[in-house]
């Protein structure tokens, strides 16, 4: 058994066997063989063999001819680890003693090997492990053939493990059979973090180098609630987990009444409950759960993966699947947030030292006035259709809101002469996220009709750490006290200008979170749509005094440490059934 | 090892690695090589580890730098030709025909 540490990105519990997607994209169909197969199945590893034995003298024949003798030699070395004595007996053992598959069996092996190696502090055995990759990879493709499976053509659940997925890998791959992602790279906003909220399976990312570690088939757990990621459990953490996952399917199942009636404290006063979106299906989670509307429509996915920028149209079908979906509840699309963790392939600049302080999000809207232009133009129009809002993200300074709104003025005058319908009142709002914009914040309000507080990046700008540094990320938490205090002023300012204010990011979305936002005086919350239930489920269950005196001590405390635990004492009184593990 | 090999002659040399790439590489897969010419069973100790001297795996794990004592082991009708043509590689740093070569 081994535990591995990452970043988690998206909450839950799975368990199953891994698909490990190297860069070619082999998978290993499955782990164990027939006991009458197993004559046979060692005849195809031998087969195997063979053949790369064939394909290596091939390879050091050319490379003899172009480049000499000296070049060629490394061949020589792949040839006597291929036909080395101990990994074929380690081979031939698994199949004939474990049932295991010639798949299965030369990957574990191998792998065994190239870790041996790594660990040796010897930069000439560190290559070697490169080699024995390449061994790997070279028997797997003799051994599958033609029965090589393309990754998409899934039949059976698996926890996808890769270095960094690709938003085209991550689009072939069939969303049926995806039981959860873990990657090597990547943090919070990272593509992967995206697709797996979007599936609501866990995911786990920046694990670090790991790969080489796991074969296709073995039994993985993923805990997208703490970024562990554990590798051939041993049996009691498996029955643990799997508890757990018997656990959460049970609260769900308890959860799924509270659909239809709606977030109401105990003393009758009215929460509001969005879903956080970013893809139109999910639009499906936010009514399964009888959200009041979307809270945040991210929109960046529509720059991600696709060759040039998205036409009007592109942006306007997209943004009608929704709109037409909620009816008349709200759905509040965010302008394009691009930058830094979420950079469209052809936006990439090299030069940015310090990218969450660099052109990104409503910078680089004000500097690309077409791109920008093109994004309001679909607002604009889909607002005919439905209860539409406009929100920009990372706002700054007022100055930089009076640009964004003067850009959304100049669109509606060019719809208004094309006769193009459009809601003429459309609610203008702001992402609260950055300090600036909170101490500054009674200027911004009387130009505004609702503000969003962003906690990601407040949390991060606020306590100046990068949650997807690994160094760092444990110094990223959103209980801190100063993080509190601006929320606090955000809120104080949204009621004296009589402004709704909500609350999205992901503090929102966690149970911890709730009493102490409704005790700040909050009435709104945009969450990802798999936790509406359980945050109503809080809501049902406190009254706004009780909240708000958890939320005056919290204030009062010097850390976050000190926080977490009040507000975790407070949630447990209030629900005093145990919690989901 | 099989059961009647065990009743085969059995002769140990003790060697020093003196080139500059230890068992690695090239070097490895030249002692592999040779190692498999005889039908003696080979193994190579180094501080107590002790891996088959006919797999190029195993004597990787070894990691063997430039200065490292081993036991060269074999076991079999041949075991005295195969440790002295072992022990005489090593030895010689390697040196093959393309090598310049350090002997003493």
């Amino acid at each position: 058994m081994q535990k591995l540490q990452g970043i988690p990105v998206s909450p839950g519990v799975a368990i199953g066997e891994a698909l490990v997607m190297g860069s070619e994209g082999f998978r290993i169909p499955r782990r164990f063989v027939e006991r009458d197969a197993v004559e046979a199945e060692l005849e195809r590893f031998e087969k195997a063999v063979q053949a790369s034995k064939e394909e290596i003298l091939r390879n050091r024949e050319q490379v003899r001819e172009k480049l000499g003798d000296e070049y060629a030699a490394i061949f020589d070395a792949h040839l006597q680890m291929l036909l080395d004595r101990r990994l074929h007996d380690e081979v031939v053992e698994m199949i004939r003693d474990r049932h295991y598959s010639p798949e299965y069996a030369v990957s574990r092996v191998l792998r065994r090997y190239a870790k041996v190696f790594e660990s040796l502090e010897n930069s000439h055995l560190a290559e070697r492990a490169n080699d024995i990759v390449d061994i790997e990879r070279r028997l797997l493709r003799n051994l599958l053939g033609r029965r090589r499976e393309e990754i998409g053509q899934l039949t059976s659940p698996v926890l996808v493990l890769a270095h960094n997925l690709t938003p085209s890998e991550t689009a072939a791959l069939d969303p049926r059979f995806v039981r959860g992602f873990v990657t090597e790279v990547g943090g919070a906003g990272s593509h992967t973090a995206i697709v797996a909220g979007a599936l609501e399976i866990p995911a786990v990312v920046g694990m670090g180098p790991f790969l080489r570690e796991v074969s296709g088939g073995d039994l993985v757990i993923i805990d997208g609630d703490r970024g562990e990621v554990i590798l051939q459990p041993d049996e009691a953490t498996l029955e643990h987990y799997q508890r757990a996952v018997e656990a959460n399917r049970s609260l769900a199942e308890q959860l799924a009444h509270l659909r239809d009636v709606s977030a109401e404290t105990a003393d009758g006063v009215r929460i509001e409950l969005f879903g956080n979106i970013e893809f139109p299906h999910e639009v499906q989670h936010c009514l399964d759960r009888g959200a009041d509307g979307v809270g945040l429509y991210r929109t960046e996915f529509l720059y991600m993966g696709t060759e040039g920028e998205p036409d009007e149209q592109v942006h306007f079908e997209a943004y009608r699947r929704v709109v037409e979906a909620m009816g008349d509840r709200p759905v509040v699309i965010r302008t394009f947030d691009l930058g830094a963790d979420k950079v469209a392939t052809s936006w990439r600049r090299e030069d940015e030292r310090n990218p969450f302080l660099g052109l990104r999000s409503i910078r680089m809207a004000l500097r690309n006035l077409e791109l920008f232009r093109t994004q309001l133009r679909a607002i604009l129009r889909v607002s005919a259709l439905g209860n539409v809002r406009i929100m920009f993200p990372l706002i700054s300074t007022v100055i930089e809101l009076r640009q964004a709104k003067m850009v959304l003025a100049d669109v509606m005058e060019d719809l208004e002469e094309s006769h193009i319908d459009f809601d003429r009142q459309i609610p203008v709002g702001m992402m609260v996220e950055v300090p600036s914009a909170v101490m500054m914040i009674d200027h911004f309000m009387p130009e505004l009709d609702f503000v969003s507080v962003g906690t990601n990046d407040l949390v991060q700008y606020t306590l100046a750490v990068d949650r997807d540094n690994k160094e760092v990320a444990s110094l990223y938490n959103a209980a801190d006290p100063a993080v509190l205090k601006l929320i606090d002023m955000a809120v104080q300012s949204a009621r004296r200008f009589k402004k709704p204010i909500n609350v999205c990011g992901q503090m929102s979305s966690s149970t911890m979170f709730t009493m102490l936002l409704l005790g700040l005086g909050l009435r709104s919350l945009s969450v990802i749509p798999a936790a509406i239930p359980e945050i109503k489920r809080v809501c049902r269950s406190v009254s706004i005094p009780q909240c708000e005196e958890v939320a005056a001590r919290a204030l009062t405390l010097e850390n976050a440490r000190d926080v977490e635990t009040l507000l975790k004492e407070e949630l447990k009184k209030a629900l005093p059934e145990p919690e989901a593990a | 090892m099989n059961v009647s090999m065990m009743s085969q002659p059995s002769v140990t040399r003790k060697v020093v690695i003196c080139n500059e790439q230890g068992l690695h590489a090239r070097p490895a897969e030249l002692f592999i090589r040779l190692a498999n010419t005889f039908e003696s069973d080979i193994s190579v100790v180094k501080d107590g580890q002790r891996v088959d001297g006919k797999s190029m795996l195993e004597i990787f794990t070894l990691a063997a730098g430039k200065g490292t004592e081993l036991s060269i082991e074999a076991r079999g009708p041949d075991a005295q030709q195969a440790a002295d043509a072992l022990g005489k590689l090593v030895e010689s740093g390697f040196a093959d025909d393309t090598t310049s070569g350090d002997e003493e």
